[in-house]
Order: C-alpha cells, then structure tokens, then sequence
C-alpha cells in the first residue's frame, strides 16, 4: 500500500468505479447543441458570431471576456440558431449560443489524425498562445484558464509540474480510461507544460487503486523512451480528497500551500490528466477544448450501461442520458461530477460545458439525508477534515453568526470537499453552513482589503 | 423521474450514526457485564435490568412529557449511561437506589443540560458520585452476592483500595495482597472492576471499530503509572504501586469507557492528553492522600469541569498556518 498521502484528515467512501471497464466510446451529433459562455472560472465568454451565422467545427464563436476567461470554439459545424440565456444545470439563466448541427466539417488546419507528434516547440510564448487560442481550461473541476496557471506572475518561479490523475472521486472513470488510452497523449501535454513553465519536473499523481493506469503510464514514458526525462509517476495511497490541489501538492512535495496563498507561492502548478491532454491536442494538433470524456454511471446502472463517452462540449445532458438508455428505475438525484464535491442537477436539459465529468445517477437508499440529531462531540468531522479546520466548531459558530470566530478559525481555508458531513454520524448540515459562512467571510476580507488599498 | 432531488454536496454519507456507535459501547462493555452477571448471580442481573430500563424511562418521559419533543431513546445513548451506572455500583445495591442513580444520570446530568452532547458531566459518573455521597453505606458495602459460577473466592467485604485506605500497606497485606489476588480476573469491586481483561478486551474493539483513540485512556495510565512507580519505588511499605492501582478501583473501566466519553471530553488528540494526564493526577492524589478510597470517578468529574477551557487552548493543526 503506497504511503504517499496528505498529512492531515481524510476520508475512504468506496471508489464505486463501476464504469471502468467501459472504453471510450464516440457520443454522436445531436439535432442541436447549446454552448455556454460561462464554461470557465472567470469573466463569461463574449459571442463574436450572430444568429444566422455558419460556423464549422473548432471555429471560435466567442472570445474571452477578461482577463481570466477563455476563447470558446463551436464544437459543431451548422448555424447559428440564437444567442439567449438558457437554464444551466442549477437553473440559473447563462447566455449559450445555439447551433443547429449540419453535417461534421472541421476548420482547416486540425490535425484530426492519431498521429503521435511529440516535438516540442521552443518557445514557451508559443505554447501557452496556443493553449490560449484554444480555449484550454482546467478539467479537474475548477475549469480555471490554463494559460493563466501556465504564466506564472513575475518572481514566482514553478518548481514542480503536479500531473493530477489521482481522480478520487467515487465513481469517476474518464480520466483512468484516458490514462489507459492516451497516456503518451497526456506525457507529451505534459512536457509541453513543463516547458512553458520553464523546465521544471514533472510528477503524476495516481491512486494506488488503478494500477492499470499507473502500468500504462509506466509503460508509455520507456515507450517514448523518456525514462531519462524528469518525469516520474507517484502512486498515492487510496484517500479522498487526494486530487485536491492543496492535498496533492502535500502529498508529492511535502509543502504545504499557506493560507490565502496560491499553489504558485509553494512552487507547485498542478494540472489535471484530461487537462494535459487537452494542451497535447492544442499545442500538436491544433485542436481547441471542444470535447472531452464524461462517465455515465451509477449503481442503478447494469454493467452494459456503464459509459465513458467522448462528447463535443454543448451536447444537452438529456441528450446523452437518451443515448445511454434513460434514467434507471430508482434514481432519485443526477449528479453531475463526483458524489463528493460535483452538483445536483436540477435541470437535465442544461448542456455539457468544458468540465463536465459524469452523469452519476443516486438511489434514495445512497443519497437522500437522514435527520440531523444532536451534535455528539465525537471529532469525526475535524478528524476527517483535509484543511485541519473543526466543522463541529464552525457549525456552532454559523449558527450564532459570529464571522469574527469563524474567520478566527479559518472558515476560509475551506475547501468544500465534503469529508464533515460525509463523516458525521449525527448527520448534521456541516458543509452546507459552513459553504454560506465562507462565502460571507470571503466577501469581509476582500471588502477589508479594498478599503485597505484607497 | 419525476422529480429530481437536489441538495448541495456531499451527495454520499459514510453511514456512521449515533446508534451504531453507542450500539459499539454497548457491544465492548457487554463481555465484562456478562462476567459480573455469572460471578454475581441474580443480584447483578437485577441491577442490569433495573439500572438499562430506568435510564431509558427516563430519557423517554421527559422527552415526551416534559419537553414535549421527539424521543431520543434510539440513539441507545441512555442505554449505554444505564449500563455504564450499573457497572459502577456494588453488586449489593438495593435496586430501587439504581432507579434514583438513573434518575440522577438522565434527569439531573444530561436532560437538564440539553440532552445528548450538552452535558458537562458524564452523568453515570455523576449518578455514582450522587449516590456515593447520599448513601455512603451501601455504596461501598461490596458484599459479594451469590453467582452462578464460583470463581469469588478471593472476593470479599471490602476492596483493596478499600483496605488499603482504612488501614494502608499492612492492612494490604495482611488481606493477602498480592499473593492471593487474581488482578486480571477477579478483584472484587463493582461489575465494572471486576476483569481488567474483559474491560481491555472491549476497548480493544471499540479501538477496532474507529469509535474512540487511544491518547485519553494511554494519558491517564501513563500518568497513574509514573506517579505510583516513583512513590512505589521511594517507600514500598506506604505506597501502593502501578499494577495494584492499574487493576483497582474501576481505573480501567474509567479510562477505557468513561473519560472516553466524547460529550465530556476534549476535542482534540492534545487536548485529550492534557485532560488524561489530569485524570491520573487526581486519581492518585486522591488515592495517596484524600479520605475516599478510589477516586477515579471525582478525577473524572473535576476534569469534565476543565473541558471547555482545554478545547479552547487546543486545536488541530490546519492545513498551510504553520
């Protein structure tokens, strides 16, 4: 059992990996997609066609709208249908820009081969442009610009590219089976990120429960005969959240990210497999983020309709649900992303975006809450706490409304994994309150700052 | 699917609940009850029955008709308080004093605070104490009852601590300490003192299941075994010495099971070793030099009462703020 983990907290649900077994399979084109504006951390996009306008596959149909924002391609070819707001996936009204499907005509210029190309280009400048003009943003989950993480600001120097393919979320299969079938893919994305870093070395993390991948990964680092290159896989040990930033970066390099700080501040960049592969097919191939691979899955799910499917960004959810055979029987809640930190879907006609993951169906038995009772003082919750915070504590003092004590205790540094109320035996709202009091607390220390400044 | 649920995240939970980690006590204490019962017969079993039941009453009464809310009872935290009072008392007790003990623990130590998780006290700890102070007699008439098995041989009117404090080291020996005394098995004393190896037996388990950390129980004997082996060692013909304290006055039902008790405990690993190591101090204070035999149970007391300053001097390290 591998031994490299974070030091503090954490939690062990069974990894449910029923999926993966499932290759990646091609979703088809649906009649119609729906492509958000708002598929990344940051500014939303800003559309540059009109209705009525033709676009083809990978052409850019919205650029960014600020400085931490991200270009957007159209992932299908056909026409401009309308530029509205739509429902996404909590409900809440998000401008997309519909577009009717006509045929499948790629931009010129996109390499759609399975051609390996593993020379890296010179010029960092060049790297990160193109991951840029290619609308990259991070797929762990926080979908942050990946050309933004890839510049570092001036005097802060990255010393260790974090590859985060530890995907511990139960459930979750894209990134093992991308790992299982493009590991040279996401290698080479990775040297290209080192290098627009600057050189650095490059660390994989993987869980300790997908050997197979950690075997591929191995096997195509002596394939490309990079044995030589800094580049190395850590197997991690079994423990959710082991893909978290700030955990990973504890676990590979032994730093801890201060509070308030960024990654960058401890030397560490980290990036998610399916991110790296997505700058390979930028960088090499000239092909913006206009797909990725989300799993169908569930317990309620038999074996033969566990899906990994590769999908074009935009295609609505109930569409890929028909695809894969409709809702199962006793499904109570759709989530989209990992059962631990992903979202309930409230709307299953919202479209796929940059980062989806999954389509994760829930039994009433997995997922409906049982009654809060009185706090036991056991310390579960603080024990099972990643950041080292006292849920038991900040739970008292939400509900009290002290934003002194909770900023006092570092209400802050959460980071809404979950580990508190997933480990709580009297089933008590712990995350649910303490989300809304860092969200207050956040807001006092920006409006401090800002005063501070003037 | 016709309508969809929709909360924030986690959308999973571990399965842990109140009633399976008290239903775990129940399960660690049971073996060393058990053996009580066969050692004591039907005196103890009374006791059992009486002491469980009440405790359970009670916190059912007064939920329904006093604050008029939903039981508790399920939670079998009243439960595991009736077995905990049961083991803490003579195996000669009346039982309609186990009634009064159990009306003490739920009504007066943990209700009135708020129930489950608001005590500041450990309320069979509170209860005994209760009892020992308005029945001094007999509480501490350790007449051994009938069994059903005969290993009580060596069990006889008064304890050794008992002994040792009327009468000090002579008395001890005179007793026939340490020759006869079977210390891991029966020592005599409540149903709760009687196997230190039953008792370790259930920690064990309770250590097994994740329900409770070894730093409090492993700070108390640390404690209890520093002090009494430098006193034991300075004057051998005063002073009792670590196995005889171990074994004695209901230490290791105390430790294991009492002082662990997550409502009337700090918070933190630390915290907990600071709270144990005071536990041991005041144990053997009391032991040595105090007028009352065992101690275990003010030791206890005093230290719940220390509780929420410890927490607030003690937390866990976060993450990032070295």
């Amino acid at each position: 059992m591998s031994k490299i983990t974070f030091p503090i907290g954490g939690v062990h649900p069974h990894d449910s990996k029923i999926a993966a077994q499932r290759p990646i399979e091609m979703l088809p084109l649906p009649p119609v997609v729906y492509v958000s504006m708002a598929q990344h951390l940051g500014a939303p996009a800003k559309p540059v066609v009109a209705v009525g306008d033709s676009v083809k596959v990978g052409q850019v149909i919205a650029e960014p709208g600020g400085f931490i924002s991200a270009f957007v391609h159209s992932p299908v070819s056909g026409t401009v249908k309308g530029i509205a707001p739509r429902k996404d996936l909590a409900g809440n009204p998000v401008l997309h820009i519909e577009i009717a499907v006509e045929g499948d005509e790629w931009m010129e210029g996109i390499d759609l081969s399975d051609t390996l190309v593993t020379d890296i280009p010179d010029d960092p400048a060049v790297i990160i442009e193109k991951i840029k003009a290619c609308g990259v943003v991070g797929l762990g989950g926080a979908t942050f610009p990946t050309h933004v993480k890839l510049s570092p600001p001036p005097g802060k120097k990255a010393e260790c590219l974090i590859l985060n393919g530890t995907e511990c979320e139960p459930y979750l299969t894209s990134d093992y089976r991308i790992m299982l079938e493009r590991p040279k893919e996401i290698l080479v994305g990775a040297a290209l990120m080192q290098k627009a870093l600057g050189g650095c070395p490059c660390v994989v993390g993987i869980e300790e429960n997908k050997p197979e991948a950690v075997k591929a990964m191995r096997a195509a680092i002596e394939e490309l005969g990079w044995q030589q290159k800094p580049v190395r896989i850590a197997v991690l040990k079994k423990k959710y959240p082991q893909g978290g930033e700030k955990q990973l970066i504890a676990a590979v390099m032994h730093r801890e990210v201060r509070s308030g700080a960024l990654p960058i501040d401890a030397g560490a960049v980290v990036q998610n497999v399916g991110t790296s592969l997505a700058v390979y097919e930028a960088v090499q191939k000239n092909k913006p983020l206009i797909t990725n691979v989300l799993t169908v899955t569930g317990k309620l799910l038999p074996a033969e309709r566990q899906h990994n499917y590769l999908f074009r960004i935009g295609v609505p959810l109930s569409f890929i649900i028909e695809q894969a055979g409709g809702e199962p029987d006793g499904a109570v809640k759709l989530v989209s992303g990992g059962p631990m930190m992903g979202k309930a879907i409230a709307n299953p006609d919202a479209t796929t975006v940059k980062g989806s993951s999954s389509v994760l169906y829930l039994g009433a038995e997995d997922t409906v809450r049982k009654e809060a009772s009185a706090c036991i003082r056991c310390g579960r919750c603080a024990d099972a706490c990643p950041m080292g915070l006292e849920p038991f504590l900040l739970n008292r003092l939400c509900k009290a409304g002290d934003l002194e004590g909770l900023e006092a205790n570092a209400v802050q540094d959460c980071i809404e994994c979950g580990c508190c109320l997933y480990s709580c035996p009297a089933n008590i709202p712990l995350l649910d309150r303490i989300r809304i009091a860092k969200g207050q607390v956040i807001g006092a220390i920006r409006a401090r700052a800002a005063a501070k400044k003037q | 699917m016709e309508k969809l649920l929709i909360s924030p995240s986690p959308h999973i939970h571990s399965g842990a609940s109140t009633q399976k980690i008290m239903r775990d006590v129940l399960i660690a204490l049971a073996p060393a009850e058990l053996l009580a019962v066969l050692v004591y017969g039907w005196s103890e079993l009374l006791l059992l029955a009486v002491g469980v039941t009440a405790c359970v009453f009670f916190e059912w009464a007064i939920t329904r008709w006093m604050l008029k809310k939903p039981s508790t009872i399920g939670d079998l935290s009243a439960a595991v308080t009736g077995l905990l009072l049961v083991m803490n008392l003579p195996t000669s007790t009346p039982w309609w004093m186990a009634v009064i003990g159990a009306l003490f623990a739920i009504g007066v130590a943990k209700m009135s605070f708020g129930g489950l998780g608001q005590n500041l006290f450990n309320p069979a700890i509170a209860a005994r104490v209760f009892l020992l102070i308005s029945f001094p007699q007999q509480m501490t008439d350790w007449t051994a009852t009938p069994g059903f098995i005969h290993a009580t041989d060596a069990i006889s009117g008064a304890t050794l601590l008992g002994v040792y404090a009327e009468g000090g080291m002579d008395a001890l020996v005179a007793a026939g300490y340490p020759g006869n005394h079977r210390l891991f098995f029966d020592i005599g004393g409540s149903a709760g003192e009687i196997s230190a190896g039953l008792l370790l037996l259930g920690f064990i388990y309770l250590l097994c299941r994740r329900v409770v950390k070894p730093w409090i129980p492993l700070s108390i004997i640390g404690t209890v075994v520093l002090i009494s082996g430098i006193f034991y060692l300075v004057n051998p013909a005063v002073y009792t010495g670590p196995a005889f304290n171990l074994m004695t006055g209901g230490l290791l039902l105390g430790a294991f099971f009492m002082a662990t008790d997550y409502v009337t405990s700090p918070m933190s690993d630390w915290g907990g070793v600071v709270y144990g190591v005071g536990i041991g101090l005041i144990v053997m204070m009391i032991r040595y030099f105090g007028s009352y035999p065992e101690g275990m149970s003010f030791a206890i007391l005093i230290m719940n009462c220390a509780v929420p300053l410890i927490n607030r001097a003690f937390h866990s390290r976060k993450y990032g703020r070295a």
